[in-house]
């Protein structure tokens, strides 16, 4: 019995919180992707970069309030930076908004040419992260670094297999709860989020109705600067700040918005859990788990897959789900 | 002078015309329908009084007003309805949130008008939390029209209202359609199904190749052997 425990804890320890909190950072990122995909219509390839932006001013505000002497306490510091890389990260996409994804609207370009224009920006969001910040690794993290500890966990149960749970990781989670749950109401209570829904939903009819286009686009650009910077800034709490890292988080980011269903929000986030999940399943080493379940010691890690093709998994799960179901689980507008 | 009227209309969507000299016009708590075969510019003529295309000639009044040159969203500001043919409803949303999204540009209270059209469509009122999309098609075009009386238009322009629907749920349409223009409401429509139209038509247009070639009452133009062999089948 006992050996079951620690079977599950280790599952918990190493699986169920880590792709808990993967899959939050992934679904924040995801839910970005369908708006700017069920507003505008086209798939923003610069979403992982104005991700990295939002995360960048955040550090530096994290440096100035730290070098002020200003602190959260046991939480990050980062969080109180927040607004500021939110800010930053919407003024950057309203600028490029009005300097270039204007006149491509104006001209009612194809969806293709938005994405080419956006692959672009995405080079020219990373291009000018690198420049400022550099290239290699920060990390801003402060704070309380465990909620508890994996030696507090055995102390208080007894148990030969420990849990942590860091607060990165609480963080991550609880924010992601809040910031779905305003975002739901916003796009599901209030005037101007349905407006959004039905300029989604059918954009002839909505200007019949006297939604104006200007302002919806308005919006949805401070929601997605919104959501970017805080998935970026909590990935980079977790993990740490690397621009690169940012570019490659786009596939699985992409593959969550496409399984979940393209242009819905309720798909987006239930794609990053199932994308996160499954990433982390199956590079998951389950020696430990035999060990305790059987009798048999196994020699090997019992690896599917090395955590090196981590991102692969993302990519044929993507490639599955476009060929079985191309509308994802929740029926999304088709690629 | 009527309420609504588009004058010698003359222009199309891109650089060929397809309206020469058309005139439609409708009277405050009138129906007035446009008929003829397919490719007449019939639902043409309907967007044209309504902006949604370039009148090279003639003009569109409303209320007396020169609108010629407004946009559709301008139009509606004014008090005319659109319900055009096809995607006249928001699918993903409920029936409810079709009719708040109807009464967008109203900043005041809404929920008399939301009532009015739960009178009229009472079968909305029992389906008010269910996705639009999952409607059958008569219970659709009721949302499509709801959504477009939440303004309160003085002029409603139906596309072919009852396309698709089963012949019962088309004379259920037409009964409501009367009902609104008992209200005092001019309301101009295009539909396929000519001689049941025309039966609830005060005044009936018939458009060939986007010129007029009948206008008369809708019971004058019933009872006029050429309407009668040539459009609507003796």
């Amino acid at each position: 019995m006992t050996d079951i425990i620690n079977a599950l804890v280790v599952l918990a320890n190493f699986l169920l919180v880590p792709a808990l909190t993967y899959g939050s950072q992934l679904a924040l990122g995801a839910l970005g992707v369908t708006l700017v995909y069920g507003v505008l219509r086209f798939s923003n390839f610069a979403h992982g970069e104005t991700m990295a932006f939002g995360t960048m001013i955040t550090i530096f505000g994290t440096w100035g309030l730290q070098s002020m002497g200003v602190s959260a306490g046991p939480l990050p510091t980062a969080l109180l930076a927040l607004p500021l890389g939110i800010a930053g990260a919407v003024a950057l996409s309203l600028l490029l908004d009005k300097t270039v994804y204007k006149y491509h609207r104006q001209r009612k370009a194809s969806p293709v040419t938005f994405l080419i224009v956006s692959i672009g920006l995405m080079f020219f969001i990373g291009g000018l992260v690198r420049f400022v910040i550099g290239p290699g690794d920060q990390i801003f993290f402060d704070g309380t670094r465990f909620i508890f500890s994996a030696r507090d966990f055995k102390k208080a149960t007894g148990l030969d297999e420990g849990l942590a749970l860091k607060m990165t990781q609480a963080v991550t989670i609880i924010t992601a709860i809040l910031v779905v749950a305003a975002m739901f109401w916003f796009l599901n209570k209030t005037r101007t989020g349905k407006s959004m829904r039905a300029f989604s939903d059918n954009e002839n009819l909505a200007l019949l109705s006297g939604i104006n286009p200007d302002r919806v686009v308005l919006i949805t650009w401070i929601l997605v600067g919104a959501l970017a910077t805080i998935a970026g800034s909590l990935y980079g709490l977790d993990k740490s700040f690397k621009p690169f890292s940012y570019m490659q988080l786009l596939l699985p980011i992409f593959a969550s918005a496409i399984v979940g269903g393209v242009g819905n929000p309720l798909g987006a986030i239930a794609g990053g859990y199932v994308i996160a999940f499954s990433e982390i399943a199956v590079t998951f080493a389950y020696k430990k788990v035999v060990a305790y379940v059987t009798t048999y010691e196994p020699e090997s890690l019992v690896q599917l897959l090395g955590t090196d093709y981590k991102i692969a998994v993302s990519f044929i799960i993507l490639v599955i789900v476009l060929i079985v179901r191309p509308t994802g689980i929740f029926s999304g507008k088709t690629l | 002078m009527s309420f609504l009227i588009g004058e010698n209309m003359t222009g199309g969507y891109g650089s060929a015309d397809i309206l020469h000299n058309c005139t439609i016009g409708v009277e405050k708590g009138e129906i007035a329908v446009i008929v003829g075969p397919n490719g007449a510019g019939k639902s043409t003529a309907m967007k044209a009084t309504f902006g949604m295309l370039n009148l090279r000639e003639g003009h569109v009044k409303f209320n007396g007003e020169d609108i010629t040159h407004l946009k559709p969203e301008e139009r509606v500001l004014k008090g005319m309805g659109f319900v055009p043919q096809t995607h006249n409803v928001f699918t993903s949303m409920s029936v409810e949130e079709n009719l708040e999204m109807g009464a967008f540009i109203r900043t005041d209270d809404i929920s008399d008008s939301i009532a009015q059209v739960y009178d009229l469509f009472p079968i909305l009122k029992e389906k008010r939390k269910q996705p639009a999309g999952q409607l059958s098609g008569g219970q659709r075009q009721q949302v499509a029209v709801g959504r477009a009386l939440m303004t309160h238009p003085q002029v409603l322009l139906l596309d072919e209202p009852t396309a698709g629907v089963s012949p019962i749920v088309m004379d259920e349409l037409f009964d409501r359609i009367i009902e609104i223009a008992r209200m005092g409401v001019a309301i101009l429509m295009v539909e396929q199904n000519a001689k049941q139209a025309l039966e609830i038509a005060d005044k009936g247009y018939v458009l060939v190749q986007g010129a007029n070639r009948f206008t008369d009452t809708g019971e004058a133009l019933l009872a006029n052997p050429d309407v009668r062999r040539s459009f609507l089948g003796g």
